[in-house]
């Protein structure tokens, strides 16, 4: 653990060339990236596109089929091991036990990480109390709802207060206000110098994430902190405001330099790719409508995310 | 001492889960009590009341004397009287009665120069003067029933004729040892244990592993500082006391209900009982680390299950099997466990002096622990 805190420049997570195979299926291919000691890194990506792969490589639960993977100045999967110790996993479908208690499954936990018995009552406790279980202890994990259970799995996860916490859509199954409370406990974590990596496909979370790499079809599309990847996205967002959006969508679609266009209620939002100097004069142009009409707007994550995967998409 | 930690964490999770899983928990009391007493009161190998017919073709005082000297032995009971032989068979091939015996016109001359009567001065060795009483049909196709009714064929007549028994001086003395009054339960009871560990033992553990990858509880544990040998261990623990508390109901309601004797030493009990656990506990866990779902450990159990009652002495002698099912036989924990039960309980051995048997059953045990825990990877693939 020294090390470590020595080497703070040193990335928590080191990964070059990282692939696995499942027979033909390439799962993840040539991954590289980096993730700095105190971040939240995101993986965001749709359903199927490699992320829980990569995260069970990086937890040393699948082997890589090649490439190089350093965690904690570890290399993996040599000393999996070693690194049980140092690293929370927290996987995406509920993985205590359902006909044990909160408490039987805390205890359990923490008896299986080795803390002593003074310690794990105390640490039980204050678990306890961060996560809201308090009043559940004696309930049985399996009756509880989402939110519950995912602040339950966070508790497990952080029993022995890891370096290094890997969360796999820890909120898919949780209702938006649990959401918000579930990423202030992150940000929690984070300030006492938890390393985080979570995936999601949900953009308004991935935009919380200090960095994030954008993952499609086990390829790292692109990565960066949010902002940086919506000034980089090498494209521009033009709202329009009118009325037959849908034929308007149709005429402006088929353009080559319209990357993707969607209706957003009364508006349609379109990205135009940098190539086109001055996208509101084109679009008016294209579409003889008044410019008026066009509003150059901020580009959000989703924006981004479309315009980096798209290619791929059937 | 952190692995001795673990390890007591995993099976106190174990007893827990299994104090909630009430199917499970009640099938641990359940299952030995009802196959005891299934098995106790109806595996009969005395055949006793063979449902059989007659065809009379005398018709005389001496046949109806004869049919209730047959049936004063109670090895059959007369169903039904046919007139003919073609009904009689008839009869047989529809199921209705086991066999029939034919009673002869001239069954009185036939009895009268019968050796066993004794009266006829003429030589026993003439073909003429030897002919049988009657003759039995049997439906041969079940080779218990049809010994039974072989065994009638020397029965004395002398009791016949109101005449004093004649005994014949038997070539052998037999001494029934262990069960002189051959009661079926005195064998069945004590094999019993081994089938009905067999079944609980490589069940419970067969799913112990393969549930936790069902439910998902698996990734977790595998990103745990738990140890395969740790896990395995605090798995087959519990099972453990629960093969114990099957092992004492068996036994227990054989000494009460079926009156089997319990003649050797309760240590030397508990000693063969562990052993037979352990190995079972193992074989099911390597099942475990075999099977991708519940269903499939299942399948895998009953296909271990089979041949345990089956080849392993439990039903039928292991010396009338061929060599090669003597050789599958030899490769189940369960056969060497019918060996040192029975002989442990029946005619008080000690398990030390079965050195083969307890040898085997230890090594099947390491064996099959280190094979477990070496197929059970910390991964996913």
């Amino acid at each position: 653990m020294s090390q470590t805190i020595l080497n703070s420049n040193q990335p928590v997570i080191k990964t070059t060339q990282l692939c696995r195979d499942f027979g033909s299926l390439k799962a993840i291919s040539n991954l590289d990236f980096e993730v700095e000691k105190g971040q939240i890194y995101g993986f965001l990506g749709p359903n199927g596109c490699g992320k829980t792969t990569a995260i069970r490589m990086l937890t040393g639960l699948l082997l890589p089929t090649s490439g190089e993977i350093e965690i904690l100045g570890l290399t993996l999967p040599r000393d999996a091991e070693k690194l049980r110790l140092k690293i929370g996993y927290m996987t995406q479908k509920f993985s205590l036990y359902d006909d044990l208690t909160v408490k039987e499954n805390l205890t359990f936990i923490a008896k299986i990480y080795g803390l002593s018995r003074r310690d794990q009552a105390e640490r039980i406790q204050e678990l306890l109390n961060t996560y809201g279980l308090d009043q559940k202890a004696d309930q049985l994990a399996g009756s509880m709802s989402g939110g519950q259970k995912q602040r339950l799995a966070l508790a497990a996860a952080t029993m022995h207060k890891p370096e290094l916490l890997f969360l796999d859509e820890p909120t898919s199954a949780v209702d938006p206000e649990n959401r918000r409370d579930f990423w202030e406990k992150l940000f929690d974590l984070c300030e006492q110098g938890t390393t985080i990596l979570v995936s999601t496909h949900y953009m308004d979370e991935a935009e919380r994430c200090h960095k994030l790499a954008i993952l499609e079809a086990g390829v790292k599309r692109a990565d960066g902190s949010p902002d940086e990847l919506m000034q980089n996205m090498g494209a521009q967002v033009v709202e329009i405001e009118s009325s037959q959006l849908r034929q308007l969508k149709q005429t402006l679609i088929a353009l080559p330099e319209v990357i993707t266009a969607a209706q957003l209620g009364s508006r349609l939002r379109v990205l135009v790719k940098n190539s086109c100097s001055d996208p509101l004069v084109f679009l008016a142009q294209q579409t003889a409508l008044s410019t008026n009409a066009f509003t150059l707007v901020r580009p959000s994550l989703e924006d981004v995310f479309v315009t980096c995967t798209g290619k791929g998409r059937q | 001492m952190k692995a001795l930690y673990r390890l007591q964490a995993i099976v106190i999770k174990e007893l827990t889960q299994l104090k909630r899983d009430r199917m499970t928990f009640g099938m641990v009391i359940m299952i030995p009590l009802i196959q005891l007493m299934l098995f106790g009161f109806a595996i009969n190998t005395n055949i006793r009341d063979i449902p059989v017919g007659v065809v009379d073709q005398s018709q005389t005082a001496l046949s109806r004397v004869l049919i209730q000297t047959v049936t004063a032995t109670q090895v059959v009971q007369f169903t039904e009287h046919f007139h003919d032989i073609e009904s009689a068979q008839a009869a047989i091939a529809r199921g209705d009665v086991r066999a029939v015996m034919l009673i002869p016109q001239d069954v009185s001359q036939r009895l009268v120069r019968h050796k066993t009567v004794g009266l006829g001065t003429p030589p026993s060795s003439d073909e003429e003067t030897s002919r049988p009483v009657a003759q039995w049909i049997v439906d041969g196709s079940d080779t218990m029933v049809a010994a039974a009714i072989k065994g009638l064929r020397a029965m004395p007549l002398t009791e016949l004729l109101g005449l004093p028994a004649n005994r014949i001086t038997p070539t052998f003395e037999v001494a029934l040892f262990y069960n002189p009054e051959q009661r079926t339960a005195v064998n069945i009871v004590p094999g019993l244990v081994g089938v009905i560990l067999t079944m609980t033992m490589i069940m419970f553990t067969s799913a112990a592993i393969v549930r936790e990858r069902e439910r998902g509880n698996l990734e977790m544990l595998i990103t745990t500082p738990i140890r395969s040998i740790e896990l395995m261990l605090g798995k087959i623990i519990p099972y453990m006391l629960i093969g114990i508390v099957q092992v004492i109901i068996i036994l227990g309601l054989g000494y009460s209900v079926f009156n089997v004797p319990i003649n050797g030493s309760l240590l030397q009990l508990a000693g063969a009982t562990l052993l037979f656990i352990m190995a079972s506990l193992t074989l099911g866990l390597v099942i475990s680390t075999i099977a991708k779902s519940q269903l499939q450990s299942m399948q895998m159990t009953i296909f271990v299950l089979l041949p345990s009652i089956l080849l392993s002495g439990f039903m039928f002698p292991y010396e009338g099997m061929p060599i090669e099912a003597q050789y599958i036989a030899e490769l189940l924990p369960a056969t060497h466990f019918m060996r040192l039960i029975r002989g442990v309980v029946l005619r008080d051995v000690e398990i030390m002096d079965m050195t083969y048997d307890v040898t085997w059953l230890a090594i099947f045990t390491v064996i099959g622990l280190i094979v477990a825990s070496m197929r059970f990877k910390k991964n996913l693939g």
